[in-house]
C-alpha cells in the first residue's frame, strides 16, 4: 500500500488508475529483461561462428533475399533520375568535355604503343624463363541493391548469387579497386562484407616497399594498416595492394593510397570510394590453400602405368619354378 | 465512460511504429548517393522506443524492440543481438524515470532523447568492440548517434498522438 501511495504521489495529474501503474512499470521492465536475455544468448550463438559457409544461416539467407528485391526496386526511380540529370548536364558540358577526352585520348595513345611494347617484351621474357603465370580468373558482374553504412556493421547486397557461381570468400571489386569479400550466399543474392567492416581484415602491401601490413576495418570510411613493420615502410600517397597472402585474395589488386589519420595512425583512403560502388566484378577465385586436404599436395605422385611388354614366349625353365611355387603356397 | 471501454490497441501504438520505422530503415539502405553523398544510417527504432517509453509501461514495446533490433541486424547485417541490445538498454532508463520525464519540455525531452541514443550508441559499440576485437570508429558512431538525434520531432509526433490516448495514464 505504502508503494501505490508514493507512486500516486509523484504522478502529475490525479485518477482513479494510479494504482495499476506501478505494476504495469514492473510487468514491463520484467518483459525487458527477458527480451535482454534472449537478444544476449543470441548475440552468443551468433558471436561463436564465423564469417565461414556454416556460419550464414537460413534466417539471415531469408531476409537477403526479402530484402535485395525491395532496395533495388527504391533504389531504380533515383538511378533513373540520376541518369536523366546526368544526360542534361552531359548535354550542357558537351563541348568541354569533348575537350578533356581529346586531351586524354592524346596521352593514351602514347601509354598505348608503350604498353603494347611492354607486353611485348613480357611475353619474351616468360617464355625464355618458363614462367608458368595465373590462370586468368572467372568473374561475374552484379549490382548492389542494399547497403549498410553505420559504424558497426558495413555490407552490400548483390544481385548474384549461388545460381551464378558465387561463394563464400569470392573477393569482390569495383571498376576502381577491392570492395570486399563475398560472407554470404543465397540463390541470388550475395552479401558481400565491406573493407570498412569491424570484422574486415585483409592482408595487403605497400607497393613501393613491399611492406606487408593487415588493413584492419573499424566502421569509419579509411580502415587502418595493423601490423605494419619496417623501417619507413610507408608514406601518404603510397599505392596499397592485396599481398595473396594467405590465399584468400590474389595478389595485386588495388586496395587504395596510404594516408595518416587524425590519431596519427596509417591508414587506407580506399581506391572504391572514388566513384559510387554501382556494379561490382565478383571473382571466382580459389586457391589451393582452400583445398580440403592439403596433405594430398605432399603425397608422392602416384607410379606410371607399367608400360605393356611385348608379346613374347616365357622360357621353359623360368616358367616351371614358378607354377612351382604357386602351388606351394597356401 | 466509453472511452474507458475501449484501451490503446497494441497494433496502433506499438505495431504502427514499428513497422513504419522498419520501412523507413529499408528505404535508407538502398544503395543511392544524393549530390554525390550516401544517404544517413539513424537507427530509426530508437523513435519508437523512446515514444513508447514515455506514453505508457507495457510489455509489448520490449518484445517489439526485440524484434524489430533483430530485423535491423538482418538488413544491416550486423551481429544478431546487438541493436536489440542497445536498444532496450536505451529504453529500460528511460521507461523507469518516465514519471519524472512526463512534466518536462520539449526541449528537455529532445535532451533526454539525445542521452537515450547516446546509451544506445554506447552499449553497441561496447558489444561491437567486444567481437571484432578492435574498437569500432567514433566517427562514424558519432555520425550515427547526430543522424538519430535529428529524429525527435517524430518521437515527438509519436508522443503526442498516443500519450493520452489510454484514460488509465493520463
Amino acid at each position: 500500500m505504502g508503494a501505490r501511495e508514493i507512486v500516486g504521489s509523484v504522478s502529475f495529474r490525479d485518477n482513479p488508475f494510479g494504482e495499476v501503474r506501478l505494476p504495469l512499470l514492473l510487468g514491463a521492465v520484467a518483459a525487458c529483461v527477458v527480451a535482454l536475455v534472449v537478444a544476449f544468448a543470441l548475440l552468443m550463438v551468433d558471436r561463436r561462428q564465423t564469417y565461414q559457409t556454416g556460419a550464414y544461416n537460413a534466417l539471415r539467407k531469408a531476409s537477403d533475399v526479402v530484402v535485395a528485391p525491395v532496395t533495388g526496386a527504391v533504389a531504380a526511380p533515383v538511378r533513373w533520375a540520376g541518369g536523366v540529370a546526368e544526360g542534361i548536364g552531359g548535354y550542357f558540358f558537351a563541348a568541354s568535355e569533348n575537350r578533356r577526352l581529346k586531351a586524354e585520348l592524346a596521352a593514351a595513345r602514347v601509354w598505348r604503343e608503350r604498353a603494347i611494347a611492354l607486353a611485348d617484351e613480357n611475353a619474351r621474357y616468360r617464355a625464355l624463363l618458363g614462367l608458368a603465370v595465373d590462370p586468368p580468373v572467372p568473374m561475374v558482374t552484379g549490382r548492389t541493391v542494399s547497403e549498410s553504412r553505420g559504424p558497426y556493421a558495413n555490407t552490400r547486397l548483390v544481385n548474384v548469387g549461388a545460381a551464378q557461381g558465387v561463394r563464400v570468400g569470392h573477393p569482390v571489386l569495383s571498376e576502381n579497386g577491392l570492395v570486399g569479400r563475398v560472407i554470404g550466399v543465397s540463390s541470388r543474392v550475395s552479401r558481400v562484407l565491406m573493407l570498412t567492416d569491424t570484422a574486415s581484415r585483409t592482408p595487403v602491401m605497400i607497393q613501393r616497399t613491399r611492406a606487408r601490413a593487415i588493413l584492419t576495418g573499424d566502421g569509419g570510411w579509411a580502415p587502418g594498416l595493423a601490423y605494419l613493420r619496417g623501417r619507413d615502410p610507408a608514406r601518404v600517397g603510397d599505392l596499397v595492394l592485396t599481398s595473396g597472402d594467405g590465399g584468400v585474395l590474389p595478389r595485386g589488386i588495388a586496395v587504395g593510397r596510404v594516408v595518416r589519420g587524425v590519431d596519427g595512425d596509417w591508414r587506407v583512403q580506399l581506391a572504391s570510394d572514388s566513384a559510387p560502388i554501382d556494379f561490382v566484378r565478383i571473382l571466382l577465385f580459389e586457391d589451393f590453400v582452400k583445398l580440403e586436404d592439403l596433405r594430398a599436395l605432399e603425397r608422392p605422385a602416384p607410379p606410371p602405368p607399367p608400360t605393356p611388354a611385348p608379346p613374347t614366349d616365357p622360357p621353359a625353365a623360368a616358367v616351371a619354378p614358378a607354377q612351382k611355387s604357386r602351388g606351394a603356397a597356401p | 465512460m466509453t472511452t474507458l471501454a475501449q484501451p490503446l490497441r497494441v497494433s496502433r501504438w506499438v505495431g504502427g511504429p514499428l513497422l513504419a520505422a522498419l520501412a523507413v530503415s529499408l528505404l535508407l539502405a538502398a544503395p543511392i548517393r544524393l549530390l554525390g553523398l550516401p544517404l544517413p544510417e539513424p537507427v530509426t527504432l530508437m523513435v519508437p522506443a523512446f515514444a513508447w517509453a514515455m506514453i505508457r509501461p507495457a510489455a509489448a514495446p520490449a518484445f517489439a524492440l526485440l524484434l524489430g533490433g533483430l530485423a535491423l541486424e538482418g538488413l544491416w547485417g550486423a551481429p544478431a543481438g546487438l541493436w536489440a541490445i542497445s536498444l532496450l538498454a536505451a529504453y529500460l532508463p528511460i521507461l523507469v524515470l518516465r514519471n519524472i520525464l512526463a512534466a518536462q519540455s520539449p526541449v528537455v525531452l529532445w535532451a533526454w532523447y539525445g542521452l537515450a541514443c547516446l546509451l544506445a550508441q554506447l552499449v553497441g559499440w561496447l558489444i561491437s568492440a567486444w567481437i571484432a576485437g578492435a574498437p569500432p570508429s567514433l566517427a562514424a558512431a558519432g555520425l550515427q548517434w547526430l543522424a538519430t538525434v535529428l529524429l525527435f520531432p517524430l518521437a515527438a509526433l509519436l508522443i503526442e498522438r498516443f500519450r493520452d490516448a489510454d484514460v488509465r495514464f493520463r
